[in-house]
C-alpha cells in the first residue's frame, strides 16, 4: 500500500513541479534582468514572474484541503496552516513595527512566504506531539 | 471522547489498518478515534456504527451521561 493517499500524492506532485518553476523562473528573470536592464511594464510583468509558482503552491494547498476525504488528516493539515499562518503573521507584524522604529534593517516582504512554509514545519510537530501524525 | 471501538475492532481481531481499510480513512484516524484524542464526524460515526451493526451510542460514551453517573 502506498504510504500517501490520491490527494497527498497529487499535492506533493505538484509542489514538486511548482518548486522546479520557480527555480527555473527565478534563475530565467535574474538572467533577464542582469542582460537585458528591462523598464516599464516588462519589468514589472518578469518581476511577477518568480512569485507565480509560489502563489501556485498556496492554491495547491486549498485545493488538497478540498481534495483529502481523510477526515482527521484534513484536520490536521487544517490545523498545520494555522499554526504556520500565525506564526508568519506575529514574525512580519513584530518585524513591521522593529524596522518602524529603526531597531531593525528592512526585510523583504517575500520572506513572509518563507517563514509561513517554515511554519508549516512548526505546525507538523506540534500536531506529532499533541494528537498525533496525519501520515504513516 | 471515550468509545469501544478497541474493544469491538479485537473481538474481530481486526487490526487498526483493517478496520481502517473498511472505513476507508487512514490507521492514523482509527488510532486517533480509539484513544479519544480526534472526535470522529457524524457521517464516520454513523459508517462505524454500520459496520459494527451497533447504535452510535453503544460504540462512543455521551461525555454528559459520564458526568451525571460520576454525580
Amino acid at each position: 500500500m502506498s504510504r500517501f493517499n490520491t490527494a497527498q500524492r497529487r499535492y506533493n506532485r505538484s509542489v514538486l513541479l511548482l518548486s522546479l518553476a520557480y527555480a527555473l523562473i527565478l534563475f530565467g528573470v535574474i538572467t533577464f534582468f542582469k542582460n537585458s536592464s528591462p523598464t516599464g511594464l516588462s519589468a514589472y510583468a518578469a518581476a511577477i514572474l518568480p512569485a507565480l509558482p509560489i502563489v501556485g503552491i498556496f492554491a495547491v494547498m486549498g485545493r488538497y484541503l478540498s481534495d483529502e476525504q481523510d477526515e482527521f488528516v484534513r484536520m490536521l493539515t487544517v490545523r498545520q496552516t494555522l499554526y504556520a499562518s500565525a506564526f508568519a503573521l506575529s514574525i512580519a507584524t513584530i518585524w513591521g513595527f522593529l524596522e518602524n522604529f529603526d531597531l531593525v534593517g528592512h526585510i523583504d516582504a517575500y520572506y513572509v512566504a518563507v517563514l509561513w512554509f517554515g511554519g508549516l514545519g512548526i505546525g507538523s510537530c506540534i500536531n506529532k506531539l499533541t494528537i498525533g501524525s496525519g501520515r504513516d | 471522547m471515550e468509545n469501544r471501538l478497541k474493544v469491538l475492532r479485537a473481538e474481530r481481531d481486526w487490526s487498526q489498518q483493517d478496520l481502517a481499510e473498511r472505513l476507508e480513512v487512514s490507521r492514523q484516524s482509527v488510532n486517533a478515534i480509539e484513544t479519544g484524542k480526534y472526535d470522529p464526524s457524524l457521517p464516520l460515526a454513523f459508517r462505524i456504527s454500520e459496520l459494527f451493526d451497533r447504535s452510535i451510542e453503544d460504540i462512543f460514551i455521551s461525555p454528559s451521561s459520564r458526568s451525571s453517573k460520576a454525580i
